[in-house]
């Protein structure tokens, strides 16, 4: 009996979570919201980019959170389909002259398109044979993108230089500003979307998969397809992001795209609490903001200080922001008895 | 055909670096069921350690002999220390602390040494192998030993009580400790061991890649490749995965058109990939089956 069990509590590749534990309350994300808000009044332009740049990976982890949180499936390619979204948008703005706001729903669809095709051949790998296949996908594509036969539209090594837009109808703010409330706005409705995605039928498919794949393909769920699925939002969020992210910093090249985005990510989705939406923007600022603080404190050692800051964080919260989340909650819960 | 033969020799001889990283790879996926993705950077310090006592004026041997001792004790100070707090934690949060642990000792080791690439010495000499050009006596070397290594371990797991006492920690933990085997410290020692097993590898390539802190990341690469494709729970899987990759990557090199060394890694990993998409669990892997 004992060995059955075993085998039952070790199946799951990522723990799980708690339906209700996915999201915030209704009160706290009307803090949050109103602070992300109103904070771009009161700070410098640079501040505002690196909050949109905040914004974006935290889509990004988002998208590989969906993925790996809610489907069980481990994914190193976020890198790849990242930058397949920040070319997108780039060439149709560049190339073709497109607006950069429609650039963006066309980034996705390719990038979903793109990640349910990658699916299809994945579907056969897990656990370990998987980030294996998905980190081939992230080393080979900035070498893709580096090909002399697509360099009259990638720009080769180059890259591509992409026009910051303006802020319309004649509204007095900065471009950074513009793109800041830009980017809260598109951030907000994929957020809503993804929260009410793992909540419906789908999302209950993505994570019966997660916790047994047999027992949920005994229930009925077609596992093939909703894991190919589960790739392919995740995809697509991430083009998303990436048609974003090269509007924000007015460039696309190559090596903007490489393995390292794929890790930081991963990163962000374990500091963020795997499965926990809402930790995503807190993994997004942890990996935007402490290779800084890192440098800050010794050049020479920065990645050392680095891992050391990632080693105190997973050893006080091993779920990461998540486990915060719940602690902070039962204290409240406390104190208002 | 002698081109192919050539490239084919070639390629076993790059094949024995990733072959013996590989098998440092499957020793710690033995015992802790992860890949842990610092072992390239364990296998770096520790092949710096053996190069600053050689500058000390030990001997070669001494030297190596020395490394592989304090290797062997760093790689279980680095699980009491790190991994054993984590043993409960989710296992992506392990592979987070295994990324941390990179960082770390790469930039330790880049401060503590520099980032300067340095000559490191071989003790089977350097001059042509049988007479072939393509293999010296240090790649050949270097195959001898991966194989003499193999072997070792092979009888290590099959005919010692300790060797049996580490697979069964490894593959049933629970029932295990019901028979008394202290599988907490059969952890440790998986460590030890592959700590070890890395700074041999990383002695052994040093003098072909010269020595310095990012050495190891491009073979580890290869070699995390090399264990997937053989099979992870397989040592012989991995040393021939490891010359298999070796072979693949220097004839698609050669013989299809516009691949130049950029693009050596992609499609040796597309192969790779191919071949798990027919064999799951690798070439030499036993398929997990599970049950509801």
């Amino acid at each position: 009996m004992s060995a059955v069990d075993d085998v039952v509590t070790e199946a799951p590749a990522v723990e799980a979570v708690p339906k209700r534990a996915m999201t915030l309350g209704l009160g706290t994300s009307l803090v949050v919201l109103a602070a992300l808000v109103i904070a771009p009044v009161f700070v410098k332009n640079f501040i505002i980019f690196q909050m949109t740049m905040l914004l974006i990976y935290g889509l990004a982890v988002l998208a590989l959170n969906i993925l790996t949180g809610g489907s069980g499936q481990f994914s190193l390619g976020q890198s790849a389909f990242y930058a397949v979204g920040a070319y997108t948008s780039a060439i149709l703005m560049e190339h073709v002259g497109m607006n950069y706001a429609l650039t963006l729903p066309i980034a996705g669809i390719i990038c979903f398109a793109f990640g349910f095709l990658f699916g299809q051949p994945a579907l056969r790998l897990s656990g370990v044979y998987l980030a294996l296949a998905t980190f081939a996908l992230a080393t080979a594509m900035p070498q893709l993108l580096k090909l002399g036969f697509f360099e009259h539209w990638t720009g080769g090594v180059q890259g591509l230089v992409v026009t910051k837009p303006d802020a319309p109808f004649g509204l007095p703010m900065s471009q950074d500003m513009w793109l800041y409330y830009f980017t809260l706005v598109i951030t907000i409705g994929i957020y809503i979307a993804s929260v009410n995605l793992l909540r419906s039928r789908s999302g209950r498919a993505f994570m019966a998969i997660r916790d047994n794949e047999i027992a949920a393909s005994a229930m009925g769920v077609d596992v093939a397809l909703y894991k190919t699925l589960a790739f392919g939002v995740s995809a697509g969020i991430t083009g998303v992001a990436g048609g974003l992210g090269a509007i924000a910093v007015q460039f696309v090249a190559p090596d903007g795209y490489t393995i390292v985005l794929s890790i930081s990510l991963f990163l962000g989705m374990v500091v963020g609490g795997v499965g926990w939406l809402p930790g995503s923007i807190v993994g997004s600022a942890f990996i935007i903001f402490v290779p800084n603080i890192a440098e800050g404190i010794s050049k020479g050692l920065s990645g050392a200080v680095f891992g050391v800051l990632l080693f105190v964080v997973i050893f006080l919260v091993p779920h990461g922001a998540r486990q915060v989340a719940i602690v902070a909650q039962q204290l409240i819960g406390k104190l208002r008895n | 055909m002698e081109l192919f033969t050539n490239q084919v020799l070639a390629g076993i001889a790059t094949g024995a670096i990733y072959a013996c990283m590989a098998l440092a790879v499957v020793m710690i996926y033995q015992a802790i069921d992860h890949l842990n993705f610092a072992q390239g950077e364990m296998a770096m310090f520790s092949t710096f350690i053996s190069w600053q006592l050689m500058q000390w004026g030990i001997p070669y041997w001494w030297a190596f002999l020395a490394t592989l001792i304090i290797s062997f004790a760093g790689g279980i100070a680095i699980e009491r220390l790190l991994f054993k707090p984590l043993a409960k934690a989710p296992i992506l949060t392990n592979v987070a602390g295994f990324i941390a642990l990179y960082g770390i000792i790469n930039s330790v080791a880049g401060l503590i040494w520099d980032f300067t690439i340095k000559q490191y010495p071989t003790p089977f000499g350097s001059s042509p192998f049988l007479g072939s050009q393509l293999i010296s006596t240090h790649q050949a070397g270097m195959i001898g030993v991966t194989v003499l290594l193999l072997i070792l371990l092979f009888l290590f797991f099959q005919y010692t009580r300790i060797g049996l006492a580490m697979r069964a920690a490894a593959a049933l933990p629970e029932s295990a400790r019901l028979v008394g085997i202290n599988t907490s410290w059969m952890i440790a020692l998986g460590w030890g061991m592959a700590s070890a097993i890395g700074a041999i590898a990383g002695i052994l390539i040093a003098p072909v890649v010269f020595l310095e802190p990012n050495m190891m990341l491009g073979v580890l690469l290869y070699g995390f490749a090399a264990a997937v494709l053989g099979g992870l729970t397989s040592p012989l899987g991995a040393v021939v995965g490891g010359f298999l990759v070796g072979v693949f990557e220097n004839l698609a090199g050669t013989y299809i058109p516009g691949v130049g060394n950029e693009l050596k890694l992609p499609i040796a990993l597309a192969l790779i990939i191919t071949v798990l998409v027919f064999k799951p669990a690798g070439l030499f892997g036993r398929p997990i089956v599970k049950r509801v």
